[in-house]
């Protein structure tokens, strides 16, 4: 770990490792030059290597720095046993990560930590970042590596009688190479048994001075529990003393998965993400991929990319809208929201073929070309939607009912909002105005005209207005688009577009086995880590790809703003009422696939 | 004997009377699920149940082979006796409020001097059957709903009494032939105006229709103190939601709108329009409203509403004294 600066290529370590970056600088500071190793990566951050003594050191001067990092975006681990390219980088069988970031620098740092097979311990850095509680569980619970001081490290994704680490390389992917699943009626209970909420395990009294506390299990199966979500509250009457969010029951897999699907069949699984965000998902997953493949997209597919992002976005903020105001006990709303959202769909439809998961962005453009008489339709829409956002505001938004619910209800500040990782409108509802379209333009972001709404009180009535404002500015871009949509190609001509041009394949031998080779085994990416991040439907989603120079990915962390959201629910919601709860899930847009992958 | 086949004919026609207002209140709660499924859906821009029979006209049907066919499941961990009893309750207290409703001029099961009293003291152990029902389940959300229920309904029932207090002091008469006598030039709704306004509140409240359904509340306490509840005894509970709805709505009549009074047409047809009127406002409320907090809704009934209804009283008893001819 030494000497790992001049290990690296040469020729890389002025320009990729970022070595002279004022992060970079003060961390070698603090810790002494020896501690640090820089390591070039195109995730466009410094990614630096620590050992394990300095960690919680470097964390506690990156937060309290002026211009501090407030945030921990993700945390996460790579088994790297298996890894054959990782030249210059210090010996590990397993690697931590600690990606950081910095609203008020708008830059982001990721910390690493080489741990070995024999000792899988780091200390816990809860009382830094409380966000890193579950993360430092979902760790544990995918790769088995401890972190000491850590009240609660027990599953979070898996159920709590699984045996083994998931994520781990020795850890099969495919049914086939289990045995055969089954559940006896014993076999049932133990897991039931297993699943019993015990306060005693959480610190929770049963009873106090004056009151014996009731224990609801809200969820799994709960009508507001927007999909397959627990939490267990500690109430006394009808006020939440404490909760308990349990999480896991829609985990599938999808960062194991990305380890045996060739970079481009991967892209399916992307869309059942955030399941109401269609093609947002495939975005920063393309965008990571063509980062790694060198890949320069058209202007076409930046802005067909951009317009259906925005589209899906409307989209995605409708069906909130709805099931918001039906937390709020509104029936109806739900069913307008969902006519328009069939009208979104009816261009979606046309476009790419499907409705929920059209899995249409390829790496290096799109799947198709825009049909003849898409602009018709997008401007249908285009017309239709502005006057029902008047409607939704003028009946709901401002009815004395919805207000008396949600104002100054289930609010929490800035600070605390990038203390839990909260990212997207839950973030800008506290007011304030960090979208990632703005702060850091990607697919051509930077040429649209739009406005960032953002709130003032951080509540529940903040969080749905400005739900309505995104939706009018994506309207805005959308019009955008349709009106300046370049001519153009709708895939790069690079050698690693995957699928190549069906139309060039046949014009030499060269074209035809490239094709060939590219369907049949999928393109190879070079070796190396990149990082996208964009401003999805529901906050930041960022695919972290690491690429060992073959068809699959060596790793794929998928870090997706609904997990940091529902981890905060406890500290939001002590004290408040059983219908805050409940309107503060709605408000807060989550889906459970976005939380458990 | 010619006297008593006399009384017998009397008899037996005060009993068809009875059980054809029996059936009638029961088969317009039933026809009212279908009703307000279908005004809901067109309220909602959707089609609503359209299916079973020419215009889903037949819908009932097949609810009631459904509701009928469902296993009668009572969960190991209820309270039996009470968990059956529940439903009995919620259905039999509303059914026997529909005795004193006067219909027309002739139909009406009690005419009975006590009427209205009749009605609060059903309304009172309507409340049991919320109670009884969530507490028996064994189940933490219906005891959360029965626990709001009661709640809800003590404190509504507190001013829905004395908001009715008003009128009976215009009629000065408990009973409702006698109210509906009173209104024949004027409907009690004109001077009544605030007694109007907060007994509609609380009649919506004591039969737990939306916005005042917190014992319910699906988003957050997954259909409340009747989550155990299936088959018939569901049934049972839904309809009674409906018999109350009917209810309340045809006492309003009765109590503020005149009852059976109207030109040109027949009494049972003014009566019958202005009911349904009052029902469909019902369903308008639903499809229209929010949630209001339970506790905000609990200061709205102490806060808002009593001190409204004394103050009506106060006014209204201030009004008849000085305007009654000075007693002897």
């Amino acid at each position: 770990m030494r000497s790992m600066s001049q290990a690296m290529p040469s020729n890389a370590a002025s320009r990729e490792d970022r070595a002279d970056d004022p992060v970079v600088v003060a961390l070698r500071q603090r810790l002494g030059a020896r501690a640090i190793g820089v390591q070039a990566t195109l995730t466009g951050m410094p990614v630096v290597w620590l050992a394990r003594e300095s960690l919680c050191d470097a964390l506690a001067l990156l937060r309290d720095m002026p211009e501090p990092f407030e945030m921990l975006f993700d945390l996460s681990a790579v088994d790297e046993r298996l890894r054959s390219r990782r030249e210059g980088l210090p010996e590990a069988d397993f690697t931590v990560f600690y990606h950081l970031l910095s609203v008020s620098r708008n830059r982001d740092v990721m910390l690493k930590v080489a741990l070995a097979e024999g000792d899988l311990t780091l200390p816990s850095v809860r009382s830094l970042y409380p966000n890193a509680d579950w993360y430092e569980r979902e760790v544990w619970d995918m790769f088995g590596i401890v972190f000491r001081g850590h009240p609660h490290l027990t599953r979070l994704l898996m159920p709590p009688t699984w045996e083994g680490h998931p994520l781990r390389k020795d850890y099969p992917a495919r049914a086939t190479e289990f045995d055969p699943y089954t559940l006896t009626v014993e076999g049932q209970e133990r897991e039931q048994r297993a699943l019993q909420f015990d306060p005693e395990a959480w610190g929770m009294q049963r009873e106090s001075e004056d009151t014996d506390f009731m224990f609801l299990n809200l969820g799994p199966n709960h009508p507001s529990a927007h999909g397959a979500f627990r939490i267990v509250l500690q109430l006394d009457g009808e006020v939440i003393v404490d909760c308990v969010p349990d999480i896991g029951y829609h985990h599938r897999g999808a960062e194991k998965m990305a380890e045996r699907q060739s970079w481009h069949s991967y892209i399916p699984y992307t869309d059942r993400v955030d399941y109401t965000g269609g093609v947002v998902n495939n975005l920063p997953y393309v965008l990571a991929a063509e980062t790694l493949a060198g890949i320069e997209v058209p202007e076409r597919v930046k802005v067909i990319r951009v317009m259906l992002t925005e589209l899906f976005r409307v989209n995605s903020h409708l069906l909130y809208l709805g099931t918001y105001l039906q937390d709020l006990g509104a029936m109806t709303p739900v069913f307008y929201a969902f006519t328009d959202r069939q009208k979104a769909y009816e261009v979606i439809e046309a476009i790419t073929g499907f409705r929920m998961h059209p899995a249409w962005f390829r790496i290096g453009g799109v799947a198709q070309d825009l049909p003849r008489g898409w602009e018709r339709l997008m401007r249908d829409f285009l017309a239709w939607m502005p006057k029902r956002l008047r409607e939704y505001e003028r009946a709901m938004m401002d009815n004395a009912i919805v207000r008396q619910r949600t104002r100054h209800i289930a609010a929490y500040t800035t600070r605390e909002a990038l203390a839990w990782g909260v990212t997207g409108p839950n973030l800008r509802a506290t007011g304030l105005d960090f979208d990632l379209r703005k702060q850091r333009p990607y697919s051509g972001y930077e040429q649209f005209d739009f406005e960032v709404p953002v709130g003032a009180n951080g509540d529940i009535l903040d969080r749905g207005r400005l739900r309505i404002e995104e939706m009018r500015q994506s309207l805005r871009i959308i019009q955008q688009c349709v009106d300046h949509m370049p001519a153009g190609d709708y895939k790069a001509d690079h050698p690693l577009t995957t699928p190549p041009p069906r139309e060039r394949m046949l014009e030499h031998i060269e074209t035809l086995i490239t094709h060939f080779l590219q369907v049949s085994w999928g393109p190879v990416l070079e070796a190396n880590e990149s990082l996208a991040m964009i401003e999805a439907t529901k906050g930041i989603n960022g695919y972290y790809l690491t690429s060992d120079g073959s068809t699959m990915s060596y790793r794929t962390r998928i870090r997706t703003p609904s997990f940091p959201h529902l981890q905060q629910i406890p500290a939001v919601i002590r004290g408040a009422l059983v219908s805050d709860l409940i309107a503060h899930l709605g408000s807060l847009d989550f889906v459970m696939a976005d939380v458990d992958r | 004997m010619n006297g008593s086949t006399e009384m017998l004919v009397v008899v037996l026609a005060a009993m068809a009377q009875a059980l054809a207002i029996l059936a009638g209140a029961l088969l317009l709660a039933a026809v009212m699920t279908v009703v307000e499924r279908r005004l809901l859906g067109l309220w909602q821009d959707r089609h609503g149940p359209n299916r079973v029979g020419p215009w889903g006209s037949l819908q009932l049907v097949a609810d009631m082979i459904k509701i009928l066919f469902k296993e009668d499941w009572i969960p190991p961990f209820a309270d039996r006796a009470l968990f059956v009893l529940a439903p009995a309750i919620a259905m039999a207290s509303l059914l026997l409020s529909f005795m004193i409703i006067p219909w027309t001029p002739t139909w009406g099961v009690a005419d009975w001097h006590i009427g209205l009293l009749f009605f609060f003291a059903m309304a009172g152990i309507n409340v049991y059957a919320v109670l009884l029902g969530g507490w028996s389940s064994g189940n933490k959300y219906a005891l959360l709903g029965a626990m709001r229920a009661t709640a809800q309904t003590l404190s509504y029932e507190v001013f829905m009494g004395l908001s009715l207090m008003g009128v009976v002091a215009l009629a000065g008469s408990f009973n409702l032939r006698d109210i509906v006598a009173a209104q024949q030039g004027l409907w009690f709704i004109v001077p009544q105006f605030f007694g109007f306004c907060t007994f509609l509140v609380a009649g919506v409240a004591v039969t737990h229709r939306h916005p005042f359904d917190q014992p319910e509340a699906e988003q957050e306490l997954a259909d409340g103190y009747h989550i155990e509840y299936s088959g018939m005894k569901f049934g049972m509970f839904y309809v009674g939601e409906y018999l109350g709805m009917v209810l309340v709505s045809a006492l309003i009549v009765t109590l503020f709108f005149g009852g059976w009074h109207g030109p040109w047409l027949p009494p049972f047809v003014w009566f019958a329009l202005k009911t349904a009127a009052l029902l469909v406002l019902f369903v308008l409320l639903r499809a229209s409203l929010p949630r209001p907090r339970f506790d905000r809704m609990m200061s709205f009934g102490w806060r808002v509403c009593l001190p409204l209804t004394l103050i009506n009283l106060l006014v209204t008893g201030a009004a008849i004294l000085w305007l009654s001819p000075a007693a002897d």
